[in-house]
């Protein structure tokens, strides 16, 4: 049996093999990602419950457990509807390109130690082409539509994301400027040695706007008024139905992980140890287990602004986005790069 | 080299493999029937008046070349940022003279209101 299937193995050519061995590795990413979605759908209802003082779902399995995967069959039982005046071929593609880029770009996020999809030196700069790819969903979704309130949440949505991308960006440059590598592996091995040499401690203004500016990235509340239900009911996907808007809502919530699990990476030591160095057994030895505790903290974030903080209004979004966010990032660029070249404290890092 | 980057394209492929099946489960099994008031645009109850393509505010437009310009600014600063060690303080000075320059530019388009949304 195992001869047999060696000799298939090696009748292969080298491309085919390349191309099964990485499935092998994909697949169950993608799978615990998915998970991870349905769980954050069930998270976000119970947290945002018990903030307010109220259950949560609980009838469906024990506690609600089972609550996501009711909520999947029900939406892929549902009617997909194509309205009458829309574009219909890129009304379907919408979903697919808002979709596709949340999954890729998890190939470069590195697991736990000596584990990532595709260990490329351009990892971070495919991180951000993939994540300003989203855009295109978005737009895509509110033109297709030919919907008045469609179109304005794209159009909203679409300034606010290219708004916060910037200030991204220049974020990403100062985490740069302290890893000297684009690769995300090179990036959390820089930091590794205990959380005071965490990129948090020395670009601590970046890390703060690298992660509101995702949680306007991802269009989450309070940045929300591409949704905006009270005054354009849903935005982009007002006319989606079924599984076409569950294909959507499965791109915003991995974004959301995604976008967490940047933050963790590039600020907070990525599957490094807070303790190490210190002799605590699996407490201070690197580990999915870190990765996992950092992105569950940055979720729960996303969950507790939610709750939170009432919805800015767009003039303050905008303003936040350019005149705080990207003045705060330039100022430290300049503040870096004068450390580094004066070797001064935590900012000399080579 | 490129070889590294194959189980990108394949992570890229499987990406838009589960997008596709699902909307295939979703046109497959899901109900059909329909009419044509449920097929119309959703504009609170009223008949969609003209199309919904219509003309939109200039900022998004202003917002969109400023984004351009701002992003290929970052594109620069990638490779220096990464070449920091190696390029010194003649790097640095260069960069801190190319930042100045788009900060003016910054500041000019700030007070000419092109930030403004009220």
């Amino acid at each position: 049996m195992m001869g047999w299937l060696e000799s298939i193995w090696q009748a292969l050519s080298p491309l085919s093999q390349g191309v099964l061995i990485s499935t092998a590795y994909i697949v169950p990413v993608v799978v615990v990602i998915i998970l991870c979605v349905a769980y954050l759908t069930l998270a976000e209802r119970k947290i945002i419950g018990a903030i307010q003082n109220r259950i949560g779902p609980n009838r469906v399995g024990p506690y609600g457990l089972l609550q996501p995967f009711a909520d999947v069959l029900k939406l892929l039982l549902k009617q997909v509807v194509l309205p009458s005046r829309s574009n219909r071929f890129l009304f379907l593609v919408a979903p697919l390109l808002s979709i596709v880029p949340a999954l890729a770009a998890w190939a470069v996020v590195p697991l736990f130690p000596g584990f990532v999809i595709a260990d490329i030196d351009a990892g971070l700069l495919f991180v951000l082409a993939l994540t300003s790819l989203g855009v295109y969903g978005v737009i895509i979704a509110g033109w297709a539509t030919n919907s008045k309130y469609a179109l304005l949440g794209a159009m909203r949505s679409a300034a606010q994301i290219v708004a916060y991308e910037i200030a991204m960006g220049f974020a990403l440059v100062g985490v740069l400027m302290a890893s000297r590598s684009l690769n995300l592996g090179a990036i959390v091995e820089a930091q590794a040695g205990g959380f005071l040499n965490w990129f948090l401690v020395p670009l601590f203004p970046l890390f703060i706007v690298y992660f509101i500016a995702g949680v306007a990235e991802t269009n989450r509340a309070p940045f929300d008024v591409a949704e905006g239900e009270s005054e354009i009911v849903a935005g982009f996907h007002v006319e989606y139905s079924g599984v076409a808007f569950a294909v959507f809502f499965l791109a915003e919530y991995a974004n959301m992980i995604l976008i967490s699990a940047l933050t963790a990476v590039m600020f907070m030591g990525g599957w490094e140890s807070p303790f190490a160095g210190l002799n605590l057994g699996w407490l201070s030895a690197p580990g999915l287990h870190w990765l996992a505790v950092k992105v569950a903290f940055f979720l729960f974030c996303f969950l507790w602004f939610r709750a939170t903080f009432p919805r800015y209004r767009y003039d303050q979004i905008m303003r936040l986005g350019w005149k705080v966010f990207i003045p705060i990032t330039i100022v430290w660029i300049f503040v870096e790069g004068a450390m580094a070249i004066m070797a001064v404290g935590p900012w000399s890092s080579a | 080299m490129l070889q590294a980057y194959l189980p990108v394209l394949v992570f890229l492929g499987i990406a838009l493999g589960i997008g596709l099946v699902m909307l295939a489960i979703g046109l497959v099994f899901g109900r059909s029937g329909t009419d044509a008031e449920k097929l119309s645009p959703y504009e609170c109850g009223f008949e969609p008046f003209e199309d919904s393509r219509m003309q939109f505010d200039v900022r998004y437009y202003l917002v969109a070349i400023l984004f351009i310009i701002f992003d290929l600014e970052i594109a620069f600063l990638f490779p220096w940022a990464v070449a920091l060690d190696s390029i010194g303080l003649a790097g640095l000075v260069a960069m801190g003279i190319f930042l100045t320059v788009l900060v003016v530019g910054f500041i000019y388009e700030w007070k000419k209101g092109a930030l403004e949304w009220d």
